[in-house]
């Protein structure tokens, strides 16, 4: 690997600024890109409610790039009779047509006074010329990046941002359960957060997330599955009849435990601080801590059985095996004896 | 050229619908003549086109439905050839879905527009692409029409193989079996097809295994390549269980990588091709009118989007099978040529660090793993214990 093959010819840095989705501030032109389509709205969003407040009289109108009627862009910016300040919000930029790329350009070149033009693009080449441009500095815009919040340590920090953003204060435990129960979907994550906020004034614990969205958040889980990776067996199980009897359904329980062993995997035989390890495997640092401690006393060999036994269980739970409670006892068995059996 | 010219190694099926398709049809030839039975029975009303994926069922489906439409027997250049390669000939019906089963509507529609005497042409045609999913329900639908064929309709159904169909169906079609078609076969295909040496034709061809449509993607994608390199590589560096824990989180990455990249490429041409059909060039405004009918295209690919990680899943499956394949061949002696030839020595140092039982064993959890994920399970858990199962050299 001495000779490295030499990197594809990639378009050149940005030229403009990059911010983050609650980083957005005025400009002639904004970016919007990237994936992750709620924290684009989202962004958007507060653009507007911050030009509105500097401008009541603001004058918001909206484009579809994908069905762009030739013109309608300088239609949109030429001065009006009274001046107001305008915000042009264009969708689906990342479908636009080519009218709009030679327009949108053409437009760029001399951005109307008190206007900002916001474009979303939601990934993918098409429209790449007029990105560029933007990139190179052409309009004097700023790019605000949506990626999409794939690693769980990104969605972490997304929920203590909601939260530090309104002052209050949240245990890890409680974020912990809330990515787990929303992580498919951001805005659910958002909007539970949001709830949390609105609902209280103290500390916000695991607890309390479990009584608000006690459905959805399987703590049960993680309860049996802590016990049983410690080699509490009895403890496990009590906990486990206890979660079934209050409803809790089989499914999430299994996810439990291959959240909490996946991570131990990782991090058998990893070697390097907490932060550098959480970067590596796009964990928290208190995952690693935790999982750490949780290795101790297993094999290589008996977290391999017990990954395989999870499967064998997840296929027991999900219509394959006819008694899903006996294939949880049996996985929580395997578990409790690390492995060795 | 003819509509036969693209079709790799399967000149016995072909013999068998040339001969089929140059049978003038019942209304041709009002007189007799002698030798009528004979001709005759070489041409049947309903057909069933079996063969593993990538053997080009479909393909020959439509080049057999060209035949039967073009007035000289599929010239593969007039514009009868031309509209079935578009599927817009009025005289073809074609019933293809992405989905995992057919629903009983499409076929009720097939089944009343098989009503119609052919417009243009001798016959009707009516192509039905995956028959292998269909209910009962659906089949006994289409088992009246193939019972009471209407006049000058020939109905081409395609499946993997004829157990795929239920035995009142099996044995109201004649099935013509496709074989999988040689290495050089797929590679000369190739060579025909797209602008390529010969060597990266040869190694497509092999590392597809034959699957045609694989093999073009594989010749002319390098980010496919990579990808499949990629896959092999994770296993064969395989130490630990934390490898096939981080080896199946990389796996399951790649899968999307690739379904998504092989669900943009389709969307983008389906998209270029209805608009194109529709009369709008592309980059140009829609119409308002025709607005509607891109949107529901958007959304039948939308939904087909959920069907493609477990595809994608499935293609890297296959090519570890293929690994796997190879290390057992050199631990076995048996000789024959290696799938993967490019990785001998990694092959070679694979197959002296385990024994056949656990390769063997390797083989079954892969099958395990697949079906568990048709089974609905969690991708990531069957990838993990699949791996987990390659980690353990022992058997
Ligand atoms: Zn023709």
């Amino acid at each position: 690997m001495a000779v490295r093959k030499a990197a594809p010819s990639r378009a050149k840095a940005p030229a403009i600024a990059q911010l983050s989705w609650n980083q957005i501030r005025p400009a002639p032109v904004v970016l919007v890109s990237g994936t992750e389509g709620f924290l684009a709205d989202r962004a958007i969003r507060y653009l507007r409610d911050f030009l509105k407040e500097e401008d009541p009289s603001l004058e918001v109108s909206d484009v579809q790039a994908d069905d762009y009627a030739p013109g309608e862009l300088l239609t949109l910016a030429s001065p009006s009779l009274f001046d107001e300040a305008r915000m042009i919000r264009v969708a689906n930029v990342e479908k636009c047509t080519d009218e709009f790329i030679i327009e949108a350009l053409h437009y760029l070149e001399q951005p109307a006074d008190r206007t900002c033009l916001i474009l979303r693009h939601g990934g993918g080449v098409r429209g790449k010329k007029l990105l560029d441009a933007i990139r190179g500095g052409l309009g004097g815009g700023v790019e605000v990046v949506c990626a999409e919040l794939k690693k769980e340590s990104d969605k972490v920090a997304f929920v203590q941002a909601e939260f530090a953003t309104a002052g209050r204060r949240v245990a890890p435990g409680a974020v912990r359960a809330l990515v787990a129960a929303f992580s498919d979907d951001m805005a659910e994550l958002a909007s539970s957060c949001q709830q949390l906020i609105s609902d209280g004034a103290g500390d916000v614990t695991e607890q309390l997330v479990n009584k608000y969205y006690g459905g959805r958040v399987e703590t049960n889980a993680f309860t049996v599955a802590d016990a049983a990776i410690a080699g509490r067996y009895a403890e496990a199980l009590i906990s486990l009849r206890q979660a079934l009897a209050s409803g809790a359904d089989p499914v999430p329980m299994v996810a439990a435990f291959a959240m909490k062993l996946r991570t131990m995997a990782k991090l058998q035989g990893a070697r390097g601080g907490s932060a550098q390890l959480a970067a590596k495997f796009s964990l928290a640092p208190w995952q690693v801590d935790r999982a750490r401690r949780d290795l101790q006393g297993w094999s290589d060999q008996g977290l391999g059985r017990c990954i395989q036994m999870l499967a064998e269980t997840d296929a027991g739970v999900k219509g394959a095996g006819r008694d899903p409670v006996y294939a949880l006892e049996r996985m929580i068995g395997l578990v409790s004896a690390r492995g060795e059996r | 050229m003819t509509v036969w010219d693209d079709l790799a190694g399967q000149s016995d099926a072909i013999a068998v619908f040339r001969a089929a398709a140059t049978v003038p049809s019942a209304g041709e030839s009002a007189e007799p003549r002698g030798d009528e039975a004979s001709v005759r029975s070489s041409m049947t009303h309903s057909w069933l086109i079996t063969g593993p994926p990538g053997s080009g069922r479909s393909n020959l489906a439509y080049a057999f439905a060209a035949a039967l439409l073009c007035p000289d027997a599929g010239c593969g250049v007039c514009p009868h050839c031309q509209q079935v390669a578009a599927r817009t000939h009025p005289d073809l019906a074609a019933l293809a879905t992405d989905r995992v089963i057919i629903t009983i509507d499409e076929v009720r529609r097939l089944v009343t527009s098989a009503q119609f005497s052919p417009s243009v042409g001798r016959y009707r045609v009516m192509v039905v692409e995956d028959a292998d999913r269909m209910t009962e329900r659906t089949s006994n639908l289409l088992l009246k029409v193939l019972e009471e064929p209407p006049p000058r309709t020939v109905w081409i159904l395609c499946a993997p193989s004829a157990a795929d169909l239920l035995p009142t169906i099996r044995s109201r079609v004649r099935t013509v079996r496709l074989r999988v078609p040689d290495v050089a076969d797929v590679a000369e295909l190739i060579l025909r097809r797209v602008d390529v040496d010969e060597q990266t034709a040869l190694r497509s061809a092999r590392e597809a295994q034959s699957h045609i449509g694989m093999a073009l993607r594989l010749a002319t994608n390098p980010e496919a390549r990579d990808r499949r390199a990629e896959t092999l590589r994770i296993a064969l560096d395989l130490r630990s269980v934390s490898d096939a824990v981080i080896g199946a989180a990389r796996l399951l990455q790649i899968a999307g990588d690739d379904a998504k990249a092989i669900t943009a490429e389709r969307d983008a041409e389906e998209r270029e091709h209805t608009l194109r059909s529709l009369g709008v060039e592309p980059g140009a405004a829609v119409p308002m009118a025709l607005r509607s009918h891109i949107r529901q295209l958007e959304e039948d690919q939308k939904r087909r989007a959920t069907r493609s990680l477990r595809d994608g899943i499935d293609r890297i499956l296959v090519d570890l099978l293929s690994l796997y394949r190879d290390v057992m061949k050199v631990q076995l002696g048996s000789g024959g040529d290696l799938v993967n030839t490019e990785l001998d020595s990694d092959v070679r140092s694979a197959a002296s660090a385990s024994t056949p039982s656990a390769t063997l064993a390797t083989m079954d959890a892969i099958a395990l793993a697949r079906a568990r994920i048709g089974a609905n399970v969690a991708p990531a858990l069957a990838l993990e214990s699949m791996l987990v199962t390659a980690v353990q050299k022992e058997g």
